[in-house]
């Protein structure tokens, strides 16, 4: 019973891990700024879920407000840094 | 319950991961920010939904996060396409001979 | 309160009635008469216009109040949300909050007189999520297959789709189902006509192929609560 649930919280973790890398390399890697830019609005989702995921673990409802704050966050910061690309041409 | 909400969480995280993977796999941005953006909002919903079966009580926070998730993913999606595309980024499309190809043997599902 | 302990040698201004008359009177110049003469007048004409807004309140005509009543119920539910207990205080402080941040937003709400306010639009909200979640789960699943085939299966194009939706509301929404929904992505907004990104262009990438496959069965569900 406990140990399916610990193999399953295992497996939570490697997933979103190797999303964490997945997205990073992509971060590091993108060859054009809207690249880099759509991963970092990725890891920003995946790091919201995570954060809830994290609230679960540690039992603690804060973590919550947290994860809703970071997402705000996050899309602002993402409108605003494509807004500023959208009118360059140095973003190829 | 507490199984259940976790088999919902292990497919949530695995939705993020094929997000990311999609986002390495992808030959250009407009198709990186389709698998981005799709599985991860799928993901992050069953995250969420697996949370609120473990504790039923943070119920009506979760759904403010899973709303505020579903609202806004597809607009800076969006924004970041539209973005790339005034930036004079062309989309990735497939040559003649590569689309008869892919036309002539559709993907066994 | 303590009673008296000033001693008797220095008197205080209280116990001094020329004093006292002084300090009345200077309380009279600075403190009353410009209460009476500039601020009553204006809390008068205030609490007068509240009175008049009130008198003339009509929802189904007015769309300033229409608006304002909105968009102040919607704040107030996610305030109840974020909240998350039913405690009277709590109510109270959400519903002053809302109403105060609907007030503060009121130039810039007129997108919601795009929506049709009709008894049955709750249940057209429900199908058209309903249809919406369905397409989402499809989205997904066909995204995964895509990811995980080793010879990658897409065929992209960027193709235009055409609208009847009118407001800008409308098209918003029409826009963001389009992102998620089986491999298309919204690029830009031109008009009436939505720039999209298709991953599997295979039903062909001219205007009525497109619209019939990408935006249709959206569309269809969307009209009867948007303009």
């Amino acid at each position: 019973m406990s140990i399916l649930v610990f193999y399953l919280e295992m497996l939570a973790f490697i997933f979103i891990g190797g999303a964490v890398l997945l997205g990073m390399w992509r971060l590091l890697m993108g060859p054009t700024v809207p690249d880099r830019v759509v991963a970092a609005d990725t890891l920003a989702v995946v790091t919201t879920a995570s954060l809830v995921w994290l609230a679960s673990k540690l039992d603690n409802p804060i973590y919550l407000d947290i994860a809703l704050v970071y997402g705000a966050l996050a899309f602002v910061a993402v409108v605003a840094i494509a807004r500023t690309i959208e009118g360059s041409h140095s973003a190829k | 319950m507490a199984i259940f909400g976790n088999i919902l969480i292990v497919i949530g995280a695995a939705f993020l991961f094929l997000g990311a993977l999609g986002l390495v796999r992808m030959p250009d941005v407009y198709n990186r920010i389709q698998a981005g953006t799709k599985a991860v909002t799928l993901g992050s919903l069953a995250l969420l939904a697996g949370v609120a079966f473990i504790h039923p009580a943070w119920l009506p926070k979760l759904l403010v996060i899973a709303l505020f998730i579903l609202f806004t993913s597809p607009v800076g999606s969006s924004i970041i396409a539209r973005a790339a595309y005034l930036a004079g980024l062309q989309p990735f499309t497939l040559s003649s001979k590569e689309k008869a190809r892919y036309l002539s043997k559709p993907e066994e599902t | 309160m303590t009673t008296d302990n000033s001693s008797p040698e220095t008197p205080s201004p209280e116990k001094d009635p020329k004093k006292l008359k002084q300090l009345a009177n200077q309380v009279q110049n600075l403190v009353v008469k410009p209460y009476k003469k500039r601020i009553m007048p204006r809390f008068r004409r205030f609490f007068h216009g509240l009175k008049e807004q009130y008198r003339k309140i009509d929802i189904k005509n007015e769309p300033r109040q229409r608006r304002f009543v909105v968009a102040t119920l919607v704040l107030f539910i996610v305030w109840l949300l974020l909240v998350g207990t039913l405690s009277w205080s709590e109510i109270v402080v959400g519903i002053v909050v809302a109403a105060f941040t609907a007030f503060l937003s009121s130039n810039h709400l007129a997108f919601i007189d795009n929506l049709k306010f009709k008894w049955a639009m709750p249940l057209h909200v429900l199908r058209y999520l309903q249809v919406f979640v369905v397409a989402l789960l499809r989205a997904n699943i066909d995204m995964a297959r895509r990811v995980l085939s080793p010879r990658l299966p897409i065929n992209p194009a960027l193709v235009e789709v055409q609208t009847q939706l009118k407001s800008p509301l409308g098209k918003l929404i029409l826009a963001n189902s389009i992102t998620l929904t089986p491999g298309t992505l919204t690029v830009d907004v031109v008009g009436d006509h939505l720039q999209v990104h298709w991953i599997d262009s295979t039903p062909g990438v001219d205007l009525e192929h497109a619209t019939v496959a990408i935006a249709e069965s959206f569309e269809r569900h969307l009209q009867e609560f948007i303009e």
